[in-house]
């Protein structure tokens, strides 16, 4: 269905699907030619009046300042200068309200004239022709220059693409297809030359092949000035400047939409997701390339732009030259703003612009209109009736989109059908609401389920990371824990081995001595038993360790306790970033052990000097032995205690987590389970041992 | 200061919803005036009669569900509802027959689907065919004979003696369609034969070819209007007219093309009907798809179906099958290599 048509143009034109030809209420305010604002009694300035990172303030509360002085520095390679509009005093720093869709606040430099307009030394260059491309950019990026037409993207991030070798066409965008608008139009009309010499040298810039001027058939004054000019051009050309091409397009909203009007002019698609580059297309507007063009050859930072002033309750209709800055409530004043009726006001066109909240916000480097409409003219939404699936929003889309499916799916909050859909598509051009029959606000419903989905995409991302995080770590873990077991079992066996040996040695003494032997044999088997207990169930007994613990079992329990500490201190940097209440409890557990460990350095230290010392003694006596037994049933009754307590503390820990951690909570549960093995089997073995002494003692 | 604050596009097209409907309504007008012509009083009591059976069914439904009634019966698509199912009903049919079918398209219809524009199926179909299988003696022997053919031509007062069975028996000014004659006899004679049979006129079948013209000057309104797309009723006719062109080639073996397309309920379902937007398919592509699937169902069921005519059939069939269409038409979005057909767990493209 797209084919192209013919219009008094060199080129062949393309015509996009769907558009719609809404009432374009332009004559009202090309009445007059532009008007040049005065000073307003203070400027506010928003530190971020374009797309990308706000810029840095440079000047401090007090401080005096010329006009075109810098402001603000760019923050990043994606960011803007912002110069003084005139010359004052910074009287404020503060947040303010600001042209954005929600109403939000932002940070603001505000600047009180002094009435003297004063400017800082510029640097014009009468041969701006033959400046380097990086020192033109240079200029351009100093002078602070955001796209004009609506985004606000800085013009010198676009004037250097990535593949500028493959850059093929400049596209100028002259087409201004909101309704009402016409700061573009007059623009054209006043200032054609400062335009073409803009266009001439972003042109330059691109090195590209084609440079196309895109004008819509309803504006015929702009479209004479512009072709004064350009014959003008023509005649006083050289051979380094590009050829301009002007194309008179036919009037359809919203031909001036980038994709819309690349389409339209090449036949060529931008791709979905992509930028105009990715075809070899840059898309810049006409009052940027004015702004190009003053701050190459006269050395102008960029503070002030075009505004169209507009609507019924605006007595004077006009386009006006504003200063950057100026409050909308102080501009529109000026040219017989008086409302009748409930006050609303939108900054941009009837199509796309948003309603203002706050009509002391300023007027930005991207405001190209003021529409202040009376009720009859823009009658607020009627009650919005049942969608019955006609379909005019399918043939109004620009985009090729099925509005209406997007709609359902997006009042059902099918989010993953609507994105399937292609929402992201979606321009949000408005055509869909303005036809819809049943005044149903469409592009909010978009608007709301793009930023669900965008909200959604950010949770999974973090949901996937913190995923990763958990798996690495429980594998690190179990990793930990078969290592330990291995090694636990190389000490068993250690340590059984002694136990045969040192059975072997009390045999050998009971053989010869007597009867008491045979008693301290079956004590040093239940000492045996308790030791391998020991051993086995990880039970601190290093306080009052006896002589025999030999200093390799105490080190291998200090390196045991250390890895616990260790283990400790990783799970409270965890718990720092996620649960601030367990931070306590773990910072209190982290000391316990950090006391732990010193204690069984210390036992190690002495253990290891009394090896020393016993290194020249002979084996301990079997009646040594022997009373060491009641002393290990002691032990093993203390740590018992212990280890209940210890459980009793990781059960109310659990139940803690339980309520307000549940990340937490199964490995919680793990190491209850694990502590409740551990006591069962300190039990076990303190029975064992009780069992052994008493069957020995009667 | 209170600054109004509304979400963009601020500008608004006038057509409504409600104006839609209107349009719809009055462009069945000059149909209906050729039909009260041709065929008497019956088609005009009707579209009163379901009128109002349709607004009080619509406004007490609405008093039940608690929602505004007056902005609901303002949207006139009960009225819609209403209208086309006076048009599609046999003239002489008993009063009851028109009460039952509208009552049960709005309340069954609609209402129980969710109300205005959540319905799958055509109300005014649903109502229609469940009369058409309840009680087939009364919707297929009260068809008018053109008043032209008639000795006494059926005066108003007859005519509501008859739809009232008050004592006038529809008998003496009924009978059956051209289509149904035509199909019947065409088994055992030649078209020649069949066609000296006063019903057809001089033409193709007398007074309905007349009231299918109506109905397509009305639905060109439409069409010019942008209330409906051209996709369906392009869809229908050409659905039709295809598989007739192949399979009824000859007049003197089936129904021919001419009577397909200018007798029945052709006209009236291809511009009124079928494009209801409710249940209908919604993408471009979808509706000549759908179009086109009511056309060939109605031509099928004509053909070797036992009823005399097929379009409710055949559009309660296709508002079955619409939302799978639309799963597999959606257009190709600008910027993307090609076109989306049904739904893909991970879809990239």
């Amino acid at each position: 269905m797209k084919t192209p048509v013919e219009h008094s143009n060199k080129r062949k034109l393309f015509e996009f699907n769907g558009g719609i030809h809404p009432e374009e209420n332009k004559w009202q305010s090309t009445q007059e030619g532009i008007q040049q604002t005065s000073l307003p009694p203070k400027f506010v300035l928003p530190l971020q009046q374009h797309v990308g990172a706000p810029a840095k303030a440079l000047v401090s509360v007090g401080e005096h300042v010329l006009r075109g002085q810098l402001l603000a520095e760019a923050d990043g390679v994606v960011s803007v200068n912002i110069h003084a509009p005139s010359s004052g005093t910074i009287t404020d720093i503060s947040d303010h309200p600001v042209a954005h869709p929600s109403g939000l606040s932002s940070m603001c430099i505000v600047l009180c004239p002094d009435g003297k307009d004063e400017s800082v030394e510029r640097v014009s260059h009468e041969d701006y022709l033959n400046l380097s491309a990086d020192q033109t950019r240079q200029i351009i990026r100093a002078a602070g220059i955001a796209g004009l037409g609506g985004a606000g993207f800085p013009t010198d991030i676009k004037l250097h693409p990535a593949n500028v070798k493959n850059i093929s066409t400049l596209v100028i965008n002259g087409i201004e297809c909101e309704p009402y608008i016409t700061a573009d139009d007059m623009l054209m009309r006043e200032h054609a030359d400062e335009i073409l010499r803009g266009v001439e040298i972003m042109a330059r810039l691109l090195e590209s092949e084609h440079c196309i001027l895109a004008i819509e058939d309803n504006k015929p004054e702009a479209c004479a000035a512009l072709n004064v000019a350009l014959t003008e051009r023509q005649q006083a050309k050289s051979a380094q400047l590009h050829e301009i091409e002007l194309a008179v397009i036919p009037t359809k909203y919203p031909s001036g939409g980038e994709k819309q009007l690349i389409y339209v002019l090449t036949g060529q698609e931008v791709p979905s997701g992509g930028i105009p580059a990715d075809i070899g297309v840059v898309c810049q507007n006409v009052g940027t390339a004015r702004a190009v063009y003053r701050a190459v050859r006269y050395g102008e930072s960029f503070t002030s732009r075009i505004t169209t002033l507009t609507g019924e309750q605006m007595q004077q209709p006009c386009n006006v030259e504003v200063r950057i800055g100026t409050p909308i409530n102080w501009l529109i004043e000026q040219y017989g703003y008086s409302p009748s009726q409930p006050e609303r006001l939108i900054m941009g066109g009837p199509m796309m612009g948003f309603s203002i909240t706050d009509s002391s916000m300023p007027v930005v480097k991207t405001t190209n209109c003021i529409l202040a409409p009376a009720l009859n003219e823009l009658p607020l939404n009627e009650q919005a009736q049942a969608c019955i699936r006609c379909g005019l929003c399918t043939e109004a889309c620009p985009a090729d989109l099925l509005p209406q499916q997007l709609y359902w799916f997006s009042r059902s909050n099918e989010l993953d059908k609507a994105e399937q859909h292609n929402l992201f598509d979606c321009i949000e051009c408005g055509a869909c609401a303005y036809v819809c029959p049943s005044s149903i606000p469409l592009v909010q419903y978009y608007r709301h389920t793009k930023g669900e989905i965008k909200q959604q995409r950010l949770d999974l991302e973090k949901s996937d990371r913190a995923r990763i995080r958990f798996e690495a770590r429980q594998e690190r873990l179990e990793r930990e824990t078969a290592e330990k077991e291995a090694k636990r079992k190389a000490r068993a066996e250690a340590a059984a081995k002694l136990q045969a040996e040192k059975k072997a040695q009390a045999e050998s003494a009971s053989n010869n001595t007597n009867s008491p032997a045979q008693t301290n044999d079956s004590k040093t088997a239940a000492k045996s038993a308790v030791e391998a207990a020991l051993a086995r169930k990880n039970v601190q007994t290093t306080d009052s360790a006896p002589a025999e613990l030999s200093a390799e079992a105490l080190k291998s329990q200090l390196e045991k306790t250390q890895a616990k500490l260790d283990k400790m201190l990783d799970a409270l940097e965890e718990a720092k970033q996620n649960n601030l209440d367990q931070v306590a409890k773990l910072q209190r557990a982290v000391e316990k052990n950090q006391l732990r460990v010193n204690q069984a350095k210390q036992s190690h230290e002495q253990a290891i000097k009394r090896e020393q010392a016993s290194a020249s003694q002979p084996a301990p006596s079997a009646a040594e032995n022997s009373q060491q037994a009641p002393v290990d049933i002691d032990q093993l009754e203390r740590s018992l205690e212990k280890a209940k307590s210890k459980l009793e503390t990781m059960r109310s820990a659990f139940e803690d987590a339980e309520q307000d951690n549940t990340d937490q909570k199964e490995k919680l549960a793990r190491a209850v389970d694990k502590n409740v093995i551990r006591v069962a089997a300190a039990q076990n073995a303190l029975d064992e041992a009780m069992q052994n002494t008493q069957s020995e003692t009667p | 200061m209170a600054l109004t604050k509304l979400s963009s596009p601020h500008a608004k097209d006038a057509l409504s919803t409600s104006s839609m409907m209107r349009w719809v309504v009055m462009l069945c007008l000059p149909g209906l005036a050729v039909q009260t012509y041709f065929f008497g009083w019956g088609n005009l009591h009707n579209v009163l009669l379901c009128s109002v059976i349709a607004l009080l069914c619509e406004a007490a439904i609405m008093q039940i569900r608690k929602r505004p009634v007056g902005f609901y019966l303002k949207d006139y698509s009960a009225l819609v509802t209403a209208v086309l199912l006076g048009l599609a009903l046999p003239p002489l049919a008993p009063w009851w027959v028109c009460v039952v079918a509208t009552s049960f398209a709005i309340i069954f219809g609609k209402h129980l689907y969710g109300g205005m524009g959540y319905n799958p199926f055509n109300p005014a179909m649903v109502g229609y065919a469940l009369v058409l299988v309840s009680f087939p003696v009364a919707m297929t022997t009260n068809w008018a004979t053109p008043s032209m053919l008639l000795e006494n031509t059926l005066s108003l007062p007859e005519t509501l003696s008859t739809i009232w069975q008050l004592g006038a028996s529809a008998d003496a000014y009924s009978g059956a369609t051209p289509l149904d004659v035509y199909k019947h006899e065409i088994k055992a004679g030649t078209e020649e034969v069949i066609r000296q049979n006063a019903i057809f006129g001089n033409r193709i079948a007398l007074g309905w070819e007349s009231v299918n013209l109506a109905f397509l000057i009305g639905g060109l309104g439409l069409l010019v209007l942008k209330i409906i797309p051209w996709q369906t009723p392009i869809g229908v006719l050409s659905g039709i007219a295809l598989p007739a062109l192949l399979l009824s080639w000859d007049s003197d073996q089936a129904v021919p093309v001419s009577l397909h397309l200018f007798a029945g309920a052709t006209m009236l379902g291809a511009f009124f009907i079928a494009t209801d937007p409710v249940s209908s398919s919604t993408t471009p592509l979808g509706r000549l798809i759908y179009g086109f699937g009511i056309g060939l169902f109605t031509f099928v069921i004509r053909k070797y179906g036992s009823y005399p005519d097929a379009i409710a059939f055949a559009v309660l069939l296709m508002n079955f099958a619409a939302p799978f269409i639309d799963t597999y038409t959606q257009p190709r979005t600008y910027g993307h290599r090609k076109a989306k057909r049904g739904y893909k767990a991970k879809d990239k493209g």
